[in-house]
């Protein structure tokens, strides 16, 4: 089943053209590794997908519903922007977890909050969201560190406090922007797993990685990006061993060579 | 009339400090935090005229113009500018004398004026203070609120407020401990706070002892005032920014 389709995105900053004209779709259950170096817009491309900012033009559509439409934005009112997101889940390069919050409540914040919202915050539903937080920790295997404060924690322990946060709202799609860009090689790894147990558990994602050979591995669909364009897109082995495009080629030389 | 009476009415008149003090804390914070944010509204009504295309020169220099009035913050960014650039003293002589000159009628009573013109001036510092703490946050943190589904307002209240007011506290500290001294202003409209009464004993006893001791006041309460906001400090040791 087709899980997301973005069809003819365009953004521009000022004068900039940051993304010219990006299409492509996602199935249910697959990952998308997106590659490019700095400056190719992929991060803006995952941003726009989070409404963190608004195409000029095209339309997104998760599981069959059309959640955005450039020619409809100005209609969108918060409170549905509210909702749409929702369908997707961001994991920052910085990690952005809430410095005045443990591990735990940083996971179950947005949780708490929305069932406030909705009438239902009664003891039992607190209990059931401290239960799926605790879960969700495990999951990422910081169970025990589960009431400590972000500055506590290593870079890959907040990362991971983080993909359990973004876990939290069961986000249909979850994007990683540059997950384990600040990270040093020993800390990438264990960051690197748990998406790895994502993707072998089948949640639908997107991640912007420099990490060849975790795209290569985890990923099922990859995608190049250049200049605000995707030049190549295809099964992930495939592109990176046996790029097509010149452009690919060159991006992937260094890679390749080491290999 | 021993030393004894002289300190008891010293501590006595001393309550005008305190209650400037502490009413323009209670009033001056809040409305600080509402004029920080007219200082950081964005709202310009006219910024459609951006989007016309016009040629480069006259025209579209004042359609930029134009485009870019941000009405609320040109008005408390002005306002903040009077007040912080005129002395606090002309403001209480103003709140007090200036309504009555210019429309008649009758006076405020002294101690309102000086707590209006404390408020006001007071609020206009706090708000730079709120806006600085606000605008250094991360933009990290309110887009992690915001992909998570959270609202303006919980964002506000839930990420945004706990660590700017962390971040704040050594400035307000500053201001707290200006205001203690300041309250003694009240007295260029004849408010009898502490200094004014010691300068009274100058005048009529030929004493100036009870006006030195005045000093002795103001010490320990910004002696108290150090360590409520070093706990207040410690307090908020627990997360790192």
């Amino acid at each position: 089943m087709e899980m997301l389709n973005v069809a003819h995105i365009q953004k521009s900053f000022g004068k900039v053209e940051v993304l010219k004209d990006i299409s492509f779709s996602l199935e249910q259950g697959q990952s998308l590794a997106i590659i490019g170096s700095s400056g190719s817009g992929k991060t803006t491309l995952l941003r726009c997908l989070n409404f963190l900012e608004t195409p000029d033009v095209g339309t997104i559509t998760v599981g069959g519903e059309q959640i955005f439409n450039a020619e409809a934005h100005a209609k969108y009112s918060d409170k549905d922007i509210r909702k749409k997101r929702l369908k997707f889940g961001l994991v920052f390069q910085s990690f952005n977890l809430f410095p005045q919050y443990t591990a735990l409540e940083n996971v179950t914040l947005a949780c708490k909050l929305m069932a406030k919202e909705q009438k239902k915050l009664n003891k039992q539903e607190l209990e059931a969201i401290q239960q799926k937080g605790i879960e969700l920790l495990t999951q990422v295997g910081l169970a025990d560190r589960m009431h400590n404060y972000p500055h506590q924690l290593s870079g890959g322990q907040q990362q991971r406090v983080a993909i359990a946060r973004a876990l939290a709202l069961e986000p249909d799609i979850l994007c990683f922007d540059e997950p384990t860009s600040a990270l040093d090689p020993e800390l990438t790894g264990e960051v690197l797993k748990v998406i790895r147990s994502l993707a072998d558990r089948k949640m639908t994602m997107i991640i912007v990685t420099h990490e060849m050979a975790f795209a290569r591995d985890v990923a099922d669909q990859i995608i190049f990006m250049d200049g605000g364009v995707i030049v190549e897109q295809g099964p992930a082995r495939e592109v990176i061993e046996h790029p097509q495009e010149e452009r690919t080629k060159q991006f992937l030389a260094r890679y390749n060579e080491n290999n | 009339m021993n030393a004894m009476v002289i300190i008891k009415r010293l501590l006595e008149s001393s309550v005008i400090n305190l209650e400037i003090f502490f009413v323009t804390l209670a009033l001056g914070l809040p409305l600080g935090l509402i004029i920080s944010f007219g200082t950081m509204s964005k709202w310009a009504p006219f910024s459609f005229l951006l989007q016309i295309k016009a040629e480069d020169g006259f025209m579209k220099k004042i359609l930029c113009f134009i485009g870019k009035f941000r009405p609320i913050h040109d008005i408390t960014a002005i306002f903040v500018w009077i007040i912080r650039g005129t002395p606090l003293m002309l403001q209480v002589i103003i709140v007090y004398y200036g309504p009555g000159l210019i429309w008649g009628g009758e006076a405020m009573g002294r101690l309102e004026a000086a707590l209006v013109a404390f408020v006001i001036n007071y609020a206009c510092y706090f708000s730079e203070i709120f806006r600085g703490g606000i605008q250094s946050m991360p933009v990290g943190q309110k887009e992690a609120g915001e992909v998570l589904g959270m609202t303006k307002t919980q964002i506000f209240f839930k990420i945004t407020l706990l660590q700017m007011v962390k971040r704040i506290v050594p400035p307000m500290g500053n201001e707290f401990i200006t205001l203690v001294k300041d309250t003694s202003l009240a007295r260029i409209i004849a408010n009898k706070e502490i200094i004014m009464m010691a300068q009274e004993y100058v005048s009529s006893k030929a004493l100036i002892w009870p006006l030195f001791s005045t000093a002795v006041f103001f010490l320990v309460a910004c002696g108290i005032l150090t360590i409520l906001l070093n706990v207040a400090e410690k307090k908020l040791d627990y997360f790192r920014m």
